[in-house]
């Protein structure tokens, strides 16, 4: 009896233990996130805080995945690290990178105490973790129906959508609500200062603050054709120079010269002595 | 080495946070100091979820990863308002409300 029993209590003990590779993980990740940590707090950058803070959730990430929680893990790389922390550089190249921090104290000595402070925050929770817990047996979430059979995820989505239903629920429209403060926080009113009106536009353009007191011609539409490409005429007949973009190159004002020239009267007319009509007086 | 290590983890990594909190004058690295609380937070819901073999932990950091992230966009919006007005990030900066 007493044989089965030391035999049962063997066994929860290496149900409880900690396997090897997750203590090396442990003892890697984990003063990699203190690290980070640190690092956040004291780098003067605020891009490097922001790295630093990556680093931390990283190691987070990889610590659920052992702990046997490989969705929030992943949770935790993708949304957290790929999602908010880059919002968060996003939002730090908009302010400014040379925003840091000033080195004078508003209040007096609020570095010194805040130092205190953590330290010995940090020594009672500590020693309050350390002593309460220094027998724990983890029941461990592989053995039983809570998270082995049909896997991880499964389980949480069957928790979420059973049990945590109405809170899940309340969090889309946390999400909705959140979205919507955004839009109205960041939206900013680029005509803040007045649009002009469309008399005081007139009274400016006729008192020569523009360059011109009329739009610009548009483009020409004929029978023929009707795209911007095609220059507009000007009451004698010649090309509007003006109704041509500078951007289109399939007629560049520069080849309408000898047209407008032409119409003008500027270029020599055909010569009424020559016997054939045409070009071949050049030849 | 027990599950209780990640617990000591965790408390130190929420300490950091909060003397962040209080050291630091730029208000999205202030911001960034309480994701790492939430963070923290979250390793211990996990961790107790292991130790009592029960998901709910687990659920529960779900729950604080979503308003973790709606807090981030609504935060960010009014630092950026803030710097908009002001033109600046700090947190000491925004003193109206003090006199």
């Amino acid at each position: 009896m007493s044989a089965m029993l030391l035999a049962a209590q063997d066994a929860v003990n290496t149900a409880s233990q900690v396997s090897l590779g997750e203590q090396v993980t442990f003892w890697v990740l984990g003063p990699l996130a203190l690290a980070g940590g640190l690092g956040m707090v004291f780098a003067r950058n605020a891009v490097h805080s922001a790295l630093f803070l990556v680093l931390t959730m990283l190691s987070l990430g990889a610590l659920y995945m052992v702990q046997q929680a490989p969705f929030l893990g992943f949770v935790q790389i993708i949304v957290y690290t790929g999602a908010i922390m880059m919002l968060f550089l996003f939002v730090l190249m908009l302010v400014g990178r040379d925003s840091s921090d000033s080195v004078v104290e508003v209040l007096r000595g609020q570095r010194l105490w805040a130092g205190a402070l953590g330290v010995g925050l940090a020594v009672l929770v500590v020693a309050a973790v350390a002593r309460s817990l220094t027998s724990v047996r983890p029941v461990g979430l592989a053995g039983d129906e809570a998270n082995g059979g049909k896997g991880n995820v499964y389980n949480i989505g069957h928790e979420i959508f059973t049990d945590y239903l109405f809170p899940f629920e309340l969090t889309s429209a946390l999400l909705i609500t959140a979205a919507i403060g955004a839009m109205i926080l960041g939206y900013t009113d680029r005509h803040q200062k007045g649009r002009k009106t469309q008399k005081e536009l007139v009274e400016a353009r006729f008192r020569g603050e523009h360059d011109r007191p009329s739009p610009l011609p548009g483009p020409g539409v004929f029978a023929t054709s009707n795209s911007v490409a095609t220059p507009a005429l000007l009451p004698d007949g010649s090309v509007a120079p003006e109704s041509l973009s500078r951007l289109i190159e399939a007629t560049a004002s520069e080849k309408l010269d000898e047209e407008r020239k032409a119409v003008a009267g500027l270029l020599p007319g055909p010569d009424s002595r020559s016997l054939a009509p045409g070009k071949e007086e050049t030849e | 080495m027990t599950p209780s290590y990640y617990l000591l983890l965790s408390a130190l990594l929420f300490t950091i946070g909060a003397v962040g909190v209080l050291v630091r004058r730029n208000a999205i690295v202030v911001f960034m100091c309480i994701e790492l609380m939430l963070n923290a937070v979250n390793l211990t819901l996990v961790t107790f979820a292991r130790i009592n073999g029960s998901l709910d932990g687990q659920v529960m950091a779900f729950f604080v990863m979503v308003v973790a992230a709606a807090e981030v966009v609504v935060g960010l919006a009014i630092i950026m308002s803030i710097f908009r007005t002001r033109r600046t990030a700090s947190v000491d900066d925004a003193n109206l409300l003090k006199y």
